[in-house]
């Protein structure tokens, strides 16, 4: 594929600086440069996911470097699939920003493609100090697109935030420094490799560095208890932005997925399936407190902010598994929460917005402009979020709780999984009858400030993040297929280490085969 | 040598979460900041401690440092640098916009100018 893999990360990189250089009193420019890369971006991840579904990992050191002194970027079907995701997404933000919302404070454009190089940084790279420098790449830019406009509740919440973010980054380094002060190594294939070899004295000192590691990657991906952040950050963030932030904790869910199948897996020796004796409770316990708050939020843009919680926690009890199958439908799951949390978001903020001074509080309000279409709008999306047929949470559902039926949790793992739906759909479902149901029989005008306007972008926008939904169901088939063969890829690490550290690299047994089979 | 250079991080670091438990955001600025220095020191010292060796393998030195936590120290500085310049930016804004300077915002009451913590 040659110099193609690094394209999502400088493209955005370039764009970015030219366009607080460059362009920066001129918003049309801005948008223009921005939406010129969020297409290129689509179009590079589509052909990089046709390469990595035909020709397996394969790897781009930067600077030419030899590995494992190197840095490298390794693209492989999870790599390029969500370098894939990270576009449609953003495309889509951009559409529903490019309107209204990036008028609302400086350089939104340039933040935005500084967030796109991070997210797309952390998926592709192969070296887990680089994928701390991404890490830091996309926060500090969702620092900014988190303070966009500003307003008091905002601030609050940012300096929340980033602190809980900075503290992480401390740990990161701890985690980091652990690893390589007993392997010798950053790169994650020559970890896959090392990491059989420590010898038992130096063992719980590699397990400590893994499991802060963990921990830091459980913030991000917003597991309980480390999940405090999310519904303050989300619920106050400006609705393009909580969408995007949608891919924020995927990134966090990506990494425990790639670096604990890839280096503390089926090969690791005593520290096989590190993590996932404390990731399964975490993920039940996740879903419940998620589930638990959306039936509890008074307010709109919080019942969605925990309903991304809950269904990390969904997705992650799959991951946990750690079964081909159980991994492939948790992606499966991780597409579809994507898209639905992102919908979720765009359609509260046309509601909110079109609330006035009532805003985003739930309880009756007059009739709405367009009440009929907004309503049907996020009747589609509360479905998806409570994961009921005909759309794709469903069947992603249905794919984790079949493949969690072999597990020996699979009593505790289906009676949370059913139970947690069903507080979801009765909170949407409460949460839609009060929005729209009750309010025609309210007298009163609804007063939004004189310059408020509704553009048809914004609702086009959320109607085409919801058609990525329908076009998951729809082609689900071979979605899945994809998926599988994702799966699949990760589970056998021969071909990702060889193509990292040369083709006729030794590759350690693998010796576990699943953490909780029966 | 270790065991001064052990204790300092040790003590660097419980000051910092010490600090960054407060409720006011200027102590937690400090703990923050106290936190990426002891973090620096760690990692710097994950390399393992070694005096008046070069970072290369020469023929005129006994031996070498190991260079790489050297490298990644270098970049955490700078990235611990600007996050510290940009979240006392932000709590001095915090500050202005909401009037107390809380980490959780609490608005009014009696905490709100009095010293109490």
């Amino acid at each position: 594929m040659g110099n193609w893999m690094i394209v999502p990360v400088v493209l955005p990189a370039v764009m970015a600086a030219l366009t607080v250089l460059a362009v920066r009193h001129d918003l049309v420019l801005q948008r223009v440069f921005s939406a010129a890369t969020v297409l290129a971006l689509l179009v590079v991840s589509i052909v990089l996911v046709f390469h990595a579904a035909h020709t397996g990992p394969e790897m781009y050191s930067l600077g030419n470097w030899p590995t494992p002194f190197g840095i490298v970027l390794v693209l492989d079907r999870l790599s390029a699939m969500m370098v894939l995701l990270t576009s449609i997404l953003a495309a889509i933000v951009w559409f529903y920003s490019a309107r209204e919302w990036d008028k609302r404070g400086k350089h939104f454009h340039a933040l935005f493609l500084f967030q796109l190089m991070g997210v797309n940084g952390a998926f592709l790279t192969g070296d887990f100090f680089n994928l701390f420098v991404f890490f830091e790449v996309l926060l500090i830019a969702s620092y900014g697109l988190m303070l966009h406009g500003a307003g008091e509740h905002r601030l609050k919440a940012g300096l929340q935030y980033i602190i809980v973010n900075l503290t992480g980054s401390s740990l990161f380094l701890i985690g980091v420094g652990l690893i390589y002060a007993v392997t010798g190594t950053l790169n994650m294939a020559d970890l896959a490799l090392k990491v059989p070899l420590v010898p038992d004295s130096d063992l719980a000192l590699l397990k400590a560095g893994a499991l802060i590691l963990f921990l830091v990657f459980c913030i991000k991906a917003a597991m309980v208890p480390m999940h405090f952040w999310l519904p303050g950050t989300y619920a106050n963030a400006p609705a393009p932005v909580a969408a995007l932030f949608a891919i924020m904790t995927k990134v966090g869910a990506y990494s425990i997925l790639r670096l604990y199948s890839l280096a503390f897996g089926g090969s690791a020796g005593d520290l096989s399936w590190l993590v996932a004796p404390y990731l399964l409770p975490a993920a039940i316990v996740t879903l419940v407190v998620g589930m638990v708050g959306v039936l509890a939020a008074k307010q709109l843009n919080r019942m969605v902010a925990f309903a991304v919680v809950g269904s990390m926690g969904t997705m992650m009890i799959s991951v946990s598994l750690f079964t081909p199958d159980s991994v492939a439908a948790g992606l499966y799951y991780m597409l579809h929460s994507t898209f639905a949390g992102a919908a979720m978001f765009l359609v509260a903020d046309l509601i909110i917005s079109r609330r006035g001074q009532y805003g985003g509080v739930l309880n009756a309000a007059p009739d709405i402009r367009q009440s009929g279409l907004i309503a049907a709008m996020f009747f589609m999306a509360a479905i998806a979020m409570a994961s009921m047929p005909p759309l794709s949470g469903f069947l992603g559902k249905l794919q984790i709780l079949t493949a969690a039926r072999e597990s020996q949790y699979a009593v505790w793992i289906w009676a949370v999984i059913l139970g947690t739906s069903f507080l979801n759909i009765v909170a949407f479902g409460r949460a839609g009858s009060v929005l729209f149901w009750k309010s025609s029989a309210i007298e009163g005008e609804i007063q939004t400030a004189s310059d408020q306007t509704f553009p048809k972008q914004t609702v086009i926008a959320a109607g085409m993040m919801l058609a990525m939904l329908v076009g998951l169901t729809v082609f689900a088939g071979p979605i899945t297929g994809y998926l599988h063969d994702t799966s699949v890829e990760l589970f056998d690490t021969t071909d990702y280490i060889r193509a990292v550290m040369g083709a006729d690299t030794p590759i350690a047994e693998i010796t576990t085969v699943a953490p909780f089979a029966q | 040598m270790e065991f001064l250079v052990a204790s300092s991080i040790g003590l660097l670091t419980a000051c910092g979460v010490y600090m960054l438990l407060r409720g006011r955001t200027f102590p937690v600025v400090i703990g923050l900041s106290l936190l990426s220095y002891a973090v620096n020191v760690f990692l710097f010292a994950m390399g393992r401690l070694q005096v008046d060796l070069p970072p290369i393998i020469s023929d005129s030195a006994p031996g070498y440092t190991d260079p790489i936590p050297q490298a990644l120290v270098l970049t955490a500085i700078v990235i611990s640098f600007g996050m510290t310049a940009l979240i006392v930016v932000l709590a001095l804004r915090t500050y202005l916009e909401i009037g107390n300077d809380h980490v959780d915002g609490l608005s009014g009451g009696p905490t709100d100018t009095g010293e109490q913590e």
